[in-house]
């Protein structure tokens, strides 16, 4: 195991958690994510997808990175990558049909996603299969935990519950919770992942943008003589 | 007529692809920092999106949906599950097809939006305008309709978007929210401001 699992894995297992995260940081792959993340039962089958997708296709790209003519690399890179979406979409169909129906055209828009392209581009191109492979599988992690805790505010304040499984007990049914519809909608995941954005960044200062204007304050103007 | 219509009304406001849907959401960050670029770009995907759809929807009726094949005397063959692969084969070509034609027969308009045509290829909004349209199975005229429409509706927000961000930069924004933050939480804002068009029925 220990072979495995040797620091440069480790750095593209774990880097792209918070310290390089494909979506706060890198601003990949926010596309097809967010219309998921109402509930939990499908920002998870989304997760894995994705992750599974971004794993496989970085290794599968890798291993013919030296045979592909850098000319016509997107087009072989949205080939295999379509392939494995494709997979994943039979296998949703035929094993969680009610999820891939909910999941809708999102599943497919997976080929366009960011990630998908940028790790394979950035990464698998130049690094051997099985590092590519963890860089994949990083990535789609990172990518996953932002979903995970953008679905988890959703559908516990949008709709009292988490997994389906009743959390807070809504008023309606004679409980105490008033359930904020906001949360259903699309708005609060711009909100949400907006504030979990600034969160990261007031955690890691190193990740906050620079300022393009600065405001001068007019009481301690600059250049004062005091 | 009507029914095109309130199609048409429908893809651009109220399943407005970027901001209902979060279509094409890295470009639409990415590339709205300036109104003119923004402009640029929204003209390009809609000019795409106008051509895409329709384009897509002639080979999922022809090819690719069950029994479609029956016009070559071939029956009960199903290949749906290569629209995936098709629509995309199909957007990366068109796409390569209009730079050239720019290029060769619109010089000025090649300057104008050739930059941004690459990127388009992996921009989730075309994709998802071809996808939605097979999803909910228009006809041809109603594809027509919705990718002129639901690009029209792109480009309304990321040039909306561009204006925000244009006077947004002088204002006074917390470090840590500054730039991709403060645009996540304008995009929610604006968000909600097209929320106000679903309560119309047409």
């Amino acid at each position: 195991m220990s072979a495995i699992l040797n620091d440069e894995t480790k750095k593209v297992l774990v880097t792209p958690l918070v310290n390089d995260n494909p979506i706060t940081l890198q601003v990949l792959g926010i596309c097809s994510a967010l219309a998921v993340t109402s509930q939990m039962s499908t920002s998870l089958i989304m997760a894995l997808a994705l992750t599974l997708v971004t794993a496989f296709s970085s290794a599968a790209i890798s291993a013919i990175r030296n045979h592909i003519p850098s000319s016509i690399r997107i087009i072989v890179q949205m080939t295999i990558i379509a392939s494995l979406v494709i997979v994943v979409d039979q296998l949703l169909k035929a094993f969680a049909y009610d999820v891939s129906k909910q999941l809708s055209v999102f599943v497919g828009l997976i080929i366009t996603n960011c990630i998908v392209m940028g790790r394979a581009e950035g990464y698998a191109m130049k690094n051997p299969p099985l590092e590519s492979f963890m860089d994949g599988i990083g990535n789609g992690l990172g990518y996953s935990l932002i979903l995970i805790i953008v679905a988890f505010f959703r559908e516990t304040l949008g709709s009292g519950k988490l997994l389906g499984i009743e959390v807070f007990k809504l008023v309606k049914d004679g409980g105490w919770y008033d359930p904020n519809g906001l949360m259903l909608l699309p708005p609060s995941a711009f909100f949400i992942i907006g504030l979990i954005i600034w969160g990261v960044r007031q955690w890691k200062p190193n990740q906050a943008e620079k300022v393009e204007f600065k405001i001068m304050s007019i009481a301690h103007g600059e250049g004062g003589h005091h | 007529m009507e029914a095109y219509i309130s199609l048409f009304v429908k893809a651009v406001f109220i399943e407005n692809l970027a901001l209902s849907f979060f279509l094409g959401m890295c470009t639409f960050i990415a590339v709205s920092k300036k109104i003119a670029t923004a402009m640029g770009l929204g003209v390009a995907v809609m000019v795409v999106q106008a051509i895409t759809v329709p384009a897509n929807n002639i080979v999922y009726h022809a090819l690719l949906k069950e029994d479609a094949l029956s016009w070559m005397g071939i029956k009960g063959v199903d290949l749906s599950f290569l629209a995936l692969l098709s629509c995309i084969g199909m957007i990366a070509a068109l796409v390569q097809i209009l730079e050239m034609i720019l290029d060769k027969f619109f010089p000025a308009l090649y300057h104008a939006l050739g930059v941004f045509l690459p990127l388009i290829t992996v921009n989730c909004a075309i994709l998802g305008g071809s996808l939605f349209m097979i999803e909910r199975d228009y006809n041809f005229g109603e594809s027509v309709t919705y990718g002129v429409g639901s690009g029209l509706g792109w480009a309304l927000a990321i040039t909306v978007m561009a204006g925000v961000r244009e006077k947004l930069k002088y204002s006074d924004i917390p470090a840590g929210l500054q730039g991709l933050g403060i645009t996540f939480i304008t995009a929610g804002l604006m968000s909600l401001g097209f929320m106000a068009f679903s309560g119309i029925q047409l």
